[in-house]
């Protein structure tokens, strides 16, 4: 957290790598309050638009033989669907909207997070625990729903020796609720982490001598953004999906 | 974290005065309404959006295309069946009419190898029926000549009696004549 001012005092190195994640009102300079109009709603905003293009204008026209836009949709449309089914099981395909919304929403936030002068949403807390928190509470939920009390026969290990089995059950709880922790702070941490680490790169682009190296680890930290944007919001998709496969069958 | 800066007062407690973040924005939470807030929004958002709209939508073309596919399969299947059929077809008119052209070459042999033998036993009649008058015309010949010959003998025999001096008595001599010649 190395946001001193005094860098700018001696007028060499001066590092902000955290002042892209902050929230700041569109208009004016008021407060942050809950209903302001601020760059994180323009770039959810600007999220919805880019699913809204790819997934109801890219498909309209509903071609036999797809185009381009037609076929990156239908290969999103794969893509989590066989996760879910393969996952999760074939009776969870009625959670495929949710989990796919989730899956879209984090892919597009990651990626227009990337463009240069952005806002990157899922690199706060604020949003990536709310997220995790919703699939923490769904499964939960749902797995009383489903299965009663017998749910809790997630955290009894039967096919262990029975002396160890409560030894299990408290490390079963305990990972059970570190989930949304592990869950959020992973997308939200690797997303931040990459950001910043490219900020600061940037900021040694002011020394002459250093900053081609700069520009190159620039570079290159931003080839592997990308490649963390993807795979974060699958690894989000895919223990989303896990879990949701313990609430639907508990029993190992 | 949020340690005060010195100086001018902060635009909020997250940004000092240089519009720099103090600490971890990811921290601040004055903004944490706000950002759950509009997530809330852009979740419900999207999740009605894809829900009601876009994946029906894919599903629908999916299942589409996969029933076009199934479909052409099938009609590419009854093709190459009815493709079969065809050949089949012009293999059996090809027997068939190798079949005719056999049987109407061997009724045609069978034709001519009639007409043959009636021809052959026509001619053969014919040349018997000549064969058995020439037979009758040669036994008439013969018998007729043998007649002359028995009254050549005769007349040559009563001649040669009748200038040996003695009297030929007719009788006598055709009945050694006759004696003569059938001995």
């Amino acid at each position: 957290m190395a946001t001193e001012a005094s860098g700018e005092e001696k007028g060499s190195l001066v590092f902000h790598p955290m002042d892209q994640f902050i929230v700041e009102p569109l208009f004016g300079d008021g407060p942050v309050g809950m209903f302001t109009i601020t760059n994180v709603t323009l770039w959810m905003f600007l999220a919805i638009v880019g699913i809204v293009a790819l997934m109801v204008i890219g498909t309209s026209r509903r071609a036999i033989i797809p185009t381009r836009t037609q076929s990156i949709a239908e290969l999103a449309y794969g893509f989590v669907y066989k996760m879910v089914e393969d996952v999760t099981g074939k009776d969870a395909v009625g959670y495929f909207p949710y989990i796919f919304t989730l899956f879209m929403f984090i892919l597009f936030a990651n990626f227009l997070g990337l463009i240069p002068g952005s806002f990157t949403t899922t690199s706060h807390f604020a949003v990536t625990v709310v997220l995790a928190l919703a699939v923490f509470l769904t499964v939960t939920i749902l797995g009383f729903v489903k299965n009663g009390a017998s749910f809790l026969g997630l955290f009894w290990v039967s096919s262990a020796p029975l002396a160890l089995r409560p030894i299990l059950a408290i490390i079963e709880l305990i990972s059970y609720f570190v989930r949304p922790v592990s869950h959020s702070i992973r997308l939200a941490g690797n997303v931040m982490a990459g950001h910043a680490v490219i900020k600061v790169f940037a900021g040694f682009a002011a020394i002459a001598a250093i900053s081609p190296l700069s520009v190159v680890a620039i570079t290159a930290m931003y080839g592997l953004e990308v490649l963390v944007s993807f795979i974060q919001a699958y690894v989000f998709t895919i223990l989303t999906c896990v879990y949701l496969k313990d609430a639907l069958h508990p029993h190992h | 974290m949020a340690t005060e800066t010195t100086g001018s007062a902060p635009v909020s407690t997250c940004v000092d005065a240089g519009g720099s973040a103090i600490g971890m924005p990811q921290l601040c939470f004055d903004w944490f309404p706000n950002q759950i807030f509009w997530l809330v929004i852009t979740i419900l958002a999207i999740y009605f959006i894809l829900s009601r709209i876009a994946l029906p939508r894919i599903a629908s073309v999916l299942a589409e295309r996969q029933g076009t596919i199934t479909n052409d399969l099938a009609a590419a299947e009854d093709l190459k069946h009815k493709a079969e059929e065809a050949e089949q077809a012009y293999d059996k008119a090809l027997a068939d009419a190798r079949a005719k052209a056999q049987a109407i070459a061997q009724e045609t042999r069978d034709e001519i190898k009639a007409e043959l033998a009636d021809a052959t036993a026509k001619a053969d009649a014919e040349i018997a029926a000549k064969a058995a008058e020439s037979e009758k015309a040669i036994a008439e010949i013969r018998a007729s000549a043998m007649e002359n010959v028995e009254a050549v003998a005769k007349d040559t025999a009563e001649a040669i009696v009748a200038a040996l001096g003695g009297k030929a008595d007719a009788k006598a001599i055709t009945a050694a004549v006759s004696s003569r010649i059938k001995g």
